[in-house]
C-alpha cells in the first residue's frame, strides 16, 4: 500500500466517522467539528488516491484547497447559527422533535 | 454570453451588500430584468444553433473548466429567472422597512441566484459542489435571517443536512478523480463504460444518495417542512420552486451523463427513485392533508409533490420522458411558487397562519384565493395546466413502457392533491366569524401570485417549446 | 437502534471503499503534465498557484463569493447581545501581540509575493492577515467589530469585485478570465493582492462579529 493509498484510507476513515458523528450527536458544537473531521476526510482521499503513484499532481492539491475555504465558510456560518439559538432559547442542542 | 447569467447576480449582489443594510432593491430588479431577457436568448440560441459551450480560462476541459448549456440546462435558466423576477416584486412589498428578515434579503438572494445559474451551466463536478455549497450556504442564510429560534433551528436542521449531502457528493467527486483523473462532465461521459471499477459504483451511489438528501427525497425529507414551513414567504417560494429542483437537475444530469452506462447496465436500480418517490407522493399528501398550518401545508406538498419527478427514472430509455420530468418541475415550480406568495399574503392578512383561521377570505382577498386556486388546479393535474400537460405525458409514457403501478401512482397523487387543496378552498369559503379583522395587505402581493399561478395555467397551452427546448441535447 | 444501525453502515461502508480503492488501475489522464505543459504561459511559476488563480480559477472566484456569503449570512442573522464577561488581558499577552502584529503583516506580504514561486498566495496571507487581527482582540487592543460601515464593508467586497473586474474585463476579449499570456503575472498579482486584503478582513470578520462585547464602529 504506497503513501497515496493509506492517506485515502484514512480519509475515508475520518469521513465514516464524521458522517455518523453528524447524523448521531446532539450537542451542536460536536455536529459542526463532525462535519468538520468528515470534510476533512473527503480531502485526505483526493489528494491520496489521486496521488497514489508517487506523482505530485496540482489539481487535487488546488482542489482541497478551495474545499478548505469552503468548509471554513461552511463552519463559520454554523457556529453563527448555534451562537445565535443558544442566545435566543439557551440550549445547544436541536429540539427532539420535527415539527414546526 | 452565458457567462453573464452568473456574473450579473454575482456584482448586483456584491453591490447590494456595498449599498448597506436593506438596499439595493432596484439593483436587483434591473439585475433581474437582465438576467431573463439573458435566459431567453439563450433558450432561443440552443434551439437554433444546438449545444452552446464556453471554456473558462480559454483552456478547455479536462484542464480547465467548461460551462455547457444544452436544452436541460436552458429550460432550468428559464424557470429559474422566469420565477425570480416576479418574486423580487413580491419580496420588496413583502418586508416592511426595518424588518430583519429583510435587511439583507437582495444580497442573499443574488448569491442564491448566481450559485443556481453557476450549477446549471457548469460541466465540472468539482466546480459544481463549489456551486452547490454557494447554493446551500445562500438557502440556509435566507431561512435563518432574522429569525426567531423556530427559524434558526429549522436553518440549523437544513445546514446539516445540506452538509452532509455535499460531503457525500464530493467524496464522490474525489474518488471519480482517482479513477479517471478528471472531473469534466464530457470527458468523462465516454469513459466509464458498464465494466467501470467497483469504485465508480461506489461513487456515484454517494453523490445520488447525496443529492437526493439535498432535493429532500423521501426519507431524507425531514428538514424541508420546518425550513420551508418557518421562512418568510419570499423565502420559502424561492426555495420550494427553484432551489429543491438544481439538486434534481443534477442528478438527472449525472444519470443520462457520466453514469449512464452504469444505469443501464443494473436495469434494477431505476427503480429505486422511483419507489422513493411514491412513498414521497403518498407520506407527503397524507402530512399535508393532516397539517394544520397553512405554510406546512404547502412544504408537504412540496415533498409529495417531488415524488413525481422521481418517476420519470423507470421511463428513461424512452424519448420525451426528460421532457415530462421538466414539464412537472415547470408546473410544480410555478404553482407551488404563487401558492407560497398567496398564503404570504393570506397569513399578513389574517395574523396567524393556521388553515382554520382563513374563513372569510374568499370574499376580502378573492384575487389571492383565485391565485391559491390556479396554483391548485396546477398541482392536481387538471386541464389545461401545466401540471395536466406533465401528468399526462407521464401516463401517457408509463402505459407505453407497461409500467402500469407508475400511472396508478400519477393518479392516486393528483387525487390526494385535491384533497388538501380543497381543504383549503372549503376553509376560505366559510363565512368569517363577526370578531374577525383583517387587515389590508399591498396590492403587489396579491397581484405577483396572480400573475404566476395564471403562468402555470398558461404553460400548459404554450407546452410545444419547452418540450422542443429541452430536447436538445 | 438508529445507533447501532449508522455505525454498522458506516463500517460497512469503510470497508467497501477501502477494499474498492485498493485495486484501482491506474488513471488514464494524467492533468499533471497538462499543467506543466502550461504552466509557462499561466503567469505564476508554481503549479498549485497556476491551478488555483488561472487554470481553475473560475472555482476561486465562486468560493471567494461562498465566503463574502457566510460573512452577509452572520450579519443577517444576528448577533446575540449577551456581553460575557472576560477576565482582562494580560499584559504579558498584549506586549507579545504588539511585537507580533507586525511581524505578521510582513509574513502576510511576503506569503502573497512568494505565491507566484512557491506555496503561498492569497489565501495563507489573507489567513495569516486576520489571525494577526483576532490575536489583537483577544488581547484586547482591538474592539470587535459590529455592523460594518461603509469603508469596511468596501474592503470586505473589494477584494472579490476586483477579481470579477479582472474576469469580466477579459470576456471582451476571449473567454472569461482568460489572461493573455504576457500579462497573466501582474493580472495575478493585481487580483490575489486585492484578494489578500478582502480575505484578511472577510476571516478576521468571521470571528470580530461573532465576538461580542463594546465595540465601536468602523
Amino acid at each position: 500500500m504506497s503513501a497515496g493509498l493509506l492517506f485515502a484510507s484514512v480519509g475515508v476513515i475520518l469521513f465514516a466517522l464524521g458522517a455518523a458523528g453528524v447524523l448521531l450527536i446532539g450537542h451542536l458544537l460536536r455536529r459542526i467539528l463532525a462535519f468538520n473531521v468528515m470534510g476533512s476526510g473527503a480531502f485526505l482521499v483526493l489528494v491520496g488516491l489521486a496521488q497514489r503513484n508517487g506523482i505530485a499532481d496540482p489539481v487535487p492539491q488546488a482542489m482541497v484547497l478551495t474545499g478548505i475555504v469552503v468548509a471554513v465558510a461552511a463552519t463559520a456560518l454554523a457556529l453563527a447559527l448555534v451562537r445565535r439559538l443558544y442566545a435566543l432559547t439557551g440550549k445547544i442542542e436541536l429540539p427532539q422533535d420535527d415539527e414546526g | 454570453m452565458m457567462v453573464w447569467l452568473i456574473l450579473l447576480p454575482l456584482l448586483w449582489a456584491s453591490f447590494a451588500f456595498l449599498l448597506g443594510r436593506g438596499r439595493g432593491v432596484w439593483l436587483a430588479m434591473a439585475g433581474l430584468l437582465a438576467q431573463l431577457w439573458l435566459a431567453y436568448t439563450l433558450a432561443e440560441e440552443v434551439v437554433a444553433s444546438g449545444v452552446a459551450m464556453h471554456a473558462v480560462g480559454g483552456w478547455g476541459a479536462p484542464l480547465g473548466i467548461d460551462l455547457v448549456a444544452d436544452g436541460l440546462s436552458a429550460a432550468m435558466l428559464l424557470l429559474t429567472q422566469c420565477i425570480a423576477l416576479p418574486l423580487a416584486v413580491y419580496a420588496r412589498a413583502y418586508f416592511k422597512r426595518d424588518d430583519p428578515a429583510g435587511t439583507y434579503f437582495w444580497p442573499l438572494v443574488g448569491f442564491l441566484l448566481a450559485g443556481l445559474n453557476a450549477l446549471f451551466l457548469s460541466a465540472d463536478l468539482f466546480n459544481i459542489y463549489v456551486t452547490l455549497e454557494l447554493l446551500g450556504l445562500a438557502a440556509v442564510g435566507l431561512v435563518a435571517a432574522g429569525g426567531g429560534a423556530q427559524q434558526i433551528t429549522a436553518a440549523l436542521r437544513y445546514l446539516f443536512a445540506t452538509l452532509v449531502g455535499s460531503g457525500a457528493y464530493l467524496l464522490g467527486v474525489a474518488l471519480i478523480y482517482g479513477a479517471y483523473g478528471t472531473v469534466s462532465i464530457t470527458t468523462l461521459t465516454p469513459l466509464i463504460t458498464a465494466e467501470a471499477p467497483d469504485l465508480v459504483w461506489i461513487a456515484g451511489g454517494l453523490m445520488m444518495a447525496g443529492l437526493m438528501l439535498k432535493t429532500a427525497l423521501f426519507p431524507f425529507h425531514f428538514w424541508l417542512p420546518p425550513a420551508h414551513g418557518g421562512a418568510p414567504a419570499p423565502v420559502s417560494a424561492l426555495l420550494s420552486a427553484v432551489v429543491v429542483k438544481a439538486s434534481f437537475y443534477l442528478i438527472l444530469r449525472l444519470w443520462i451523463g457520466p453514469f449512464s452506462s452504469l444505469t443501464v447496465a443494473a436495469s434494477l436500480v431505476v427503480w429505486l427513485p422511483a419507489l422513493l418517490g411514491t412513498l414521497a407522493i403518498f407520506w407527503g399528501s397524507y402530512q399535508a392533508i393532516r397539517a394544520e398550518r397553512l405554510k406546512m401545508l404547502i412544504a408537504y406538498s412540496t415533498v409529495a409533490q417531488l415524488g413525481y419527478l422521481f418517476l420519470i427514472f423507470p421511463l428513461l430509455a424512452s424519448a420525451g420522458a426528460l421532457q415530462a420530468g421538466i414539464m412537472q418541475a415547470f408546473a410544480h415550480g410555478l404553482a407551488k411558487a404563487a401558492m407560497f406568495m398567496a398564503a404570504g399574503a393570506l397569513i399578513k392578512a389574517t395574523g396567524q397562519d393556521m388553515v382554520a383561521g382563513l374563513a372569510g377570505v374568499a370574499e376580502r382577498m378573492p384575487v389571492t384565493l383565485f391565485a391559491f386556486g390556479l396554483a391548485g388546479i396546477t398541482l392536481m393535474g387538471l386541464p389545461p395546466s401545466a401540471g395536466f400537460l406533465a401528468k399526462w405525458q407521464l401516463i401517457e409514457l408509463a402505459l407505453s413502457q407497461q409500467h402500469w403501478i407508475i400511472a396508478f401512482v400519477v393518479l392516486v397523487g393528483g387525487l390526494l392533491a385535491a384533497v388538501y387543496v380543497f381543504r383549503v378552498l372549503r376553509q376560505a369559503f366559510l363565512l368569517a366569524p363577526a370578531s374577525s379583522v383583517m387587515t389590508p395587505v399591498p396590492r403587489m402581493l396579491e397581484w405577483t401570485a396572480f400573475v404566476m399561478a395564471a403562468a402555470s395555467i398558461l404553460l400548459g397551452l404554450r407546452g410545444v417549446e419547452l418540450m422542443q427546448l429541452v430536447g436538445v441535447t | 437502534m438508529k445507533r447501532l444501525l449508522v455505525v454498522l453502515g458506516a463500517a460497512c461502508f469503510v470497508v467497501l471503499l477501502i477494499g474498492a480503492m485498493l485495486d484501482l488501475a491506474p488513471a488514464g489522464i494524467a492533468l499533471h503534465a497538462a499543467v506543466s505543459a502550461n504552466l509557462p504561459s499561466s503567469g505564476v511559476e508554481h503549479p498549485v498557484t497556476a491551478v488555483l488563480l488561472n487554470f481553475r480559477g473560475y472555482d476561486t472566484l465562486l468560493e471567494i463569493a461562498v465566503l463574502l456569503l457566510a460573512l452577509i449570512v452572520i450579519l443577517a442573522v444576528g448577533i446575540d447581545s449577551t456581553t460575557d464577561v472576560r477576565p482582562a488581558a494580560s499584559p504579558v499577552l498584549q506586549a507579545l501581540a504588539r511585537l507580533a502584529a507586525p511581524l505578521m503583516i510582513v509574513v502576510a506580504v511576503y506569503l502573497l509575493w512568494a505565491g507566484a514561486f512557491r506555496p503561498g498566495g492569497a489565501f495563507q496571507a489573507g489567513a495569516v492577515l486576520a489571525a494577526a487581527a483576532v490575536l489583537l482582540h483577544l488581547a484586547e487592543l482591538l474592539p470587535g467589530w459590529q455592523s460594518p460601515g461603509a469603508r469596511l464593508r468596501l474592503g470586505l467586497a473589494g477584494g472579490f469585485l476586483i477579481f470579477l473586474a479582472v474576469g469580466a474585463g477579459l470576456l471582451f476579449q476571449g473567454a472569461l478570465l482568460e489572461y493573455p499570456p504576457e500579462q497573466a503575472g501582474w493580472m495575478i498579482l493585481l487580483i490575489e493582492s486585492g484578494l489578500t486584503v478582502s480575505l484578511g478582513l472577510i476571516l478576521a470578520g468571521l470571528f470580530l462579529l461573532l465576538s461580542r462585547d463594546d465595540g465601536d464602529r468602523s
